[in-house]
């Protein structure tokens, strides 16, 4: 006989189990499925034709993507770990300041950050004709493009994870360690390499497989940067516009390879016993610079990086505000006004991306929010054979780039199946938000988890013996301990979902195009104003989430930890 | 006001996967007693105290209240208020809220919860905090929130899984009283989960002893700490001299055992007190308490008096420890209150050491 919290945690995993098979493992499997069909028959032709010498694109687009990644991953952390090593160590005027501004990276959308630096570093952009006119050069003494471009726009999107992880991993620290090592004879140098570096490099580790993971799916940068360039997310969607979808889902199965393994390698990495100590009162020192040489380079290095860092925001502000039509064949915009933001309202042609984003991202992340709860609850508090299978279904639609999950959602619902209750889901509606639920799922999951294991089992014993039933506990005493951390994890769901690109762009239909898809319409009409005012609406969203994320969600989240 | 409670559990097994938790437990916890379950940490005592508020059910065995078979009954029917070690309380309640949601979950009215809320507060001194956050709480105020959350349902038992271990030494001594002070006035059956053998002692009514999720030993404080029935018992409890002796003789008024590591007989009273119940083949030990051993330069007339040499003299206050060194690898403790410094011994003094046959207790060792 089964007890009632068993009958629960089965109750709890039947719905987690039908959404997961049906919109996660049934579309990879039907996409690994696809891969092994030509011409409607069973062979291994396509994967013949992926590594033989009849197309050698695809397997140089697989090299390029490899080792475009791996060159992202080293200028990433060649960027971020100093910068997270000196803010985080020394104290300077204006490092708080300066330690803000360094993830504002993360305020980009991938596809309007690639439009900016396009137009900031780009053949045509900013910069190299502002240093041609006031140089009097006959030709710009540079741009970026192809290889470079997408190079440069990984490292400014990605070395926040870098920033980020050694931050923390260097607030962490106890400082006593280096002190210990001091005290004991080592010089800065050796304390350095021998005690501080070592306790970073897991965190440094887990930076880099993520950063990889990041640009081997990386889809905005090649798509509008890579010229005659190609990498394999891109291959795919080529495919896919050919009409070939047996190449687009062998494609999409290598691509899914790699990305998978990488997944269960960070998984096996992270689960290796790590240094971290539990020790009290960790203390932040920092050694206050006092030569005012070094202090007053260090604020100029800091201004100087500000700068980069914020040009491409400035730079979109300023396309903003460019009215359609005034900025041809002139070397720099000359006319500005606010035309783009009032055509917002009142032209409906304009609004609608907007609305479409909204409320298809507004749809994705109700289900995320409500499945995302019961999903990580049944990962935390319950027990249940294959627990560990369940979680890594949660994660595939993580490690797999947008593009293949786009793939998946195609080469699934392009048919009638029990899991779209019999109806042929893509050319719909429907369709966009389905896949925002799939790809932004993980992230909700993941953030909940983080909150519900702070939750101590007896919290909601004490409630049981109360006389409390499960759900009158889960409704009065979970949910309301876990929603700020919940709640900021999908609004950040959110804003991913109004500026998402690679899904939207294989699935969508004119009837329901989201901001992203407009944006790449306007550049191609060479309305650049108008894209740049959509961007700076998917700005302003991800900074007002951000603003309420930290003054109210995290506010509350720490004192509920207290 | 209360009903009050007896709780049998009855040849109780608790196995997770492979491990035995608990095993073959038989307890009878009377009404309104103060019943503490003692014992090194993962001895069983924790689970014991899970299965009787229904947080784990037992793999054999039957737990009753009163004649209620409350075996497999889930933790919300069963009426019972637990406290916890880390005290649970709800976070983004304050401590009124807090007090107040068993009531709620109860049904009661608005108007009744408030008299009883604000009662229970006003017992345990909390009334002027009613309408704090918990986090804004001292350890032990937080403390008195999670035991007035217990009380105020009125539950057939009480149950406390070592409250007081978060909390510093100072503290604990007030909570303890607080604890006992409640437990007298509502007169509730209580289980008390701790380690600590000073609590135990102190506020219990009966103790259990756990080991290896075994129960050893059910008695009074007194009964346990003068009449062990085995060397784990004699050992966890207090301090205390455990050699291994065999047994020379029986008979009359008097046994003797013979001492390895002494090289000598001892002679003991053959009185239940003295002697523990034993089997032909258990092995023996002879305890004695360091409050018992008497130690003096002057020679001792009668038996169970042995030559030594003083090794250490520790100073702790009221008691004063006397290390005496009897041969290479045997050192006796005896211990004395303090009676000022003329009193204490010099170090490497030839002493003689007295064991009393009155306060000697022979055990037999504990089985695992």
């Amino acid at each position: 006989m089964l007890n009632a919290d068993k009958r629960r945690t089965l109750l709890l995993l039947i719905p987690v189990i039908l959404v997961l098979v049906g919109y996660v493992l049934y579309p990879t499997l039907r996409t690994a499925y696809e891969s092994f069909l030509h011409n409607g028959a069973f062979s291994l032709q396509n994967y013949e034709d992926f590594f033989g010498t009849k197309a050698r694109a695809n397997l140089q687009a697989l090299w390029n993507s490899v080792w475009i990644s791996l060159l992202s991953v080293l200028f990433s952390a060649l960027i971020g770990i100093p910068l997270a090593y000196i803010f985080n160590r020394y104290e300077f005027p204006g490092r708080r300041f300066f330690s803000n501004i360094a993830i504002m990276p993360i305020v980009l959308p991938s596809l309007v950050g690639v439009m900016a630096f396009m137009f900031l570093y780009g053949e045509a952009g900013l910069i190299p004709n502002a240093i041609k006119d006031l140089l009097h050069l006959s030709d710009v003494p540079f741009k970026i493009g192809g290889i470079s471009g997408i190079l440069i726009v990984h490292a400014y999107t990605m070395y926040p994870y870098f920033y980020m992880t050694a931050s923390s991993a260097l607030g962490n620290l106890d400082p006593s360690l280096e002190e210990a090592a001091s005290n004991l004879g080592a010089n800065r140098f050796k304390v350095f390499w021998q005690v501080t570096f070592p306790l970073l490099t897991p965190g440094i580790v887990a930076a880099s497989l993520l950063v990889f993971m990041v640009s081997m799916a990386s889809f905005s940068a090649p798509f509008l940067l890579a010229g005659g360039f190609r990498v394999l997310s891109l291959q795919i969607y080529f495919s896919k516009i050919n009409g070939d979808l047996e190449m687009a889902a062998t494609q999409s199965v290598i691509l899914s390879i790699v990305s998978i393994s990488f997944l269960l390698f960070m998984r096996w990495y992270q689960s290796r016993k790590d240094y971290r100590m539990a020790s009290k009162g960790i203390g932040a020192h920092r050694s206050e610079v006092s030569n005012p040489v070094l202090k007053w380079t260090m604020v100029t290095i800091g201004i100087l990086a500000m700068i980069v860092l914020l040009l491409p925001h400035a730079t979109l502000l300023l396309l903003s505000l460019v009215p359609e039509g005034t900025w041809t064949w002139q070397t720099y915009p000359t006319a500005f006004n606010f035309e783009n933001y009032t055509m917002l309202f009142d032209t409906p042609y304009i609004w609608e991306p907007v609305r479409n984003s909204l409320i298809m991202a507004f749809l994705a992340c109700l289900g995320v929010f409500v499945f995302g709860i019961f999903t990580s609850y049944a990962l935390v508090k319950r027990n249940f054979i294959g627990k560990n299978l369940l979680d890594i279904l949660v994660m595939i639609p993580w490690a797999l780039p947008a593009t293949v999950v786009g793939m998946n959602l195609i080469l699934a619902f392009n048919s009638p199946s029990p899991f779209s209750f019999g109806k042929i889901l893509v050319g719909t509606f429907w369709i966009l938000p389905l896949a925002y639920f799939v790809r932004f799922l993980p992230l909700v999951v993941r953030s909940t988890n983080a909150v519900l294991e702070q939750l101590d089992d007896s919290i909601e014993e004490a409630a049981q013996n109360l006389g409390a039933k499960w759900f009158y506990t889960f409704r009065k005493i979970v949910i309301p301990i876990i929603l700020p951390g919940v709640l900021s994890g999908t609004l950040l769901a959110f804003v991913q979902a109004v500026g998402e690109f690679p899904t939207s762009v294989l699935l969508y239909t004119i009837g329901n195009r989201p901001i992203s898809i407009e944006i790449m319409n306007q550049l191609r009409m060479f309305n650049v104003g108008q894209a740049a005012a959509y961007g700076m609406i998917q700005v302003g969203l991800i900074a007002i989430v951000m603003f309420i994320s930290s003054r109210f969600l995290g506010v509350k989240a720490e004192k509920s930890l207290g | 006001m209360n009903q009050m409670s007896i709780v049998h559990l009855s040849a109780i097994t608790k196995q997770f996967g492979k491990v035995t938790a608990v095993e073959g437990l038989d307890l009878l916890i009377k009404e309104g007693e103060f019943f503490t379950f003692l014992g090194p940490s993962g001895c069983g005592k924790t689970t014991t105290l899970r299965m009787v508020a229904g947080f784990y059910y037992p793999t054999k065995g039957v737990v009753k209240f009163n004649d209620r078979d409350m075996t497999t009954v889930p933790p919300e029917k069963r009426n019972t208020g637990m406290v916890f070690q880390n005290y649970a309380l709800f976070p983004h309640m304050t401590v009124f809220e807090n007090v107040a949601f068993g009531l709620k979950v109860r049904k009661l009215n608005k108007a009744e919860t408030k008299t009883r809320v604000t009662d229970v507060l006003k017992k345990v001194r909390l009334d002027q905090y009613a309408d704090r956050q918990v986090s804004q709480l001292s350890g032990g105020q937080q403390q008195r929130v999670a035991l007035a959350r217990a009380i105020v349902i009125e539950p057939d038992i009480l149950l406390l899984d070592e409250p007081l271990s978060n909390l510093d030494a100072r503290l604990r001594d007030e909570m303890r009283a607080e604890i006992l002070r409640l437990q007298k006035e509502y007169k509730i059956t209580t289980i008390y989960v701790t380690h600590d053998q000073v609590e135990a002692l102190t506020m219990s009514d009966r103790i259990a002893v756990f080991n290896f999720g075994r129960c050893q030993q059910v008695g009074t404080p007194t009964e346990i700490y003068n009449e062990p029935v085995n060397d784990f018992v004699a050992e966890f409890i207090g301090e205390t001299n455990l050699l291994p002796v065999t047994e020379v003789q029986g008979g009359g008024e008097k046994r003797t055992y013979r001492s390895e590591a002494l090289g000598r007989e001892v002679t003991v009273n053959d009185t239940p007190l003295n002697i523990a119940r034993y089997g032909e083949v258990d092995e023996l030990r002879m305890s004695i308490r360091p409050e018992a051993v008497e130690v003096s330069v002057n020679q001792f007339s009668g038996p169970n008096v042995y030559p030594g040499t003083v090794k250490n003299v520790q100073f702790t206050g009221a008691a004063v420890h006397t290390y005496v060194e009897m041969n290479e690898g045997l050192t006796l403790v005896g211990t004395a209150l303090n009676q000022g410094p003329s009193t204490y011994l010099r170090e490497g003094a030839d002493v003689f050491v007295r064991l009393p046959e009155d306060q000697i207790r022979i055990v037999p060792k504990a089985g695992v």
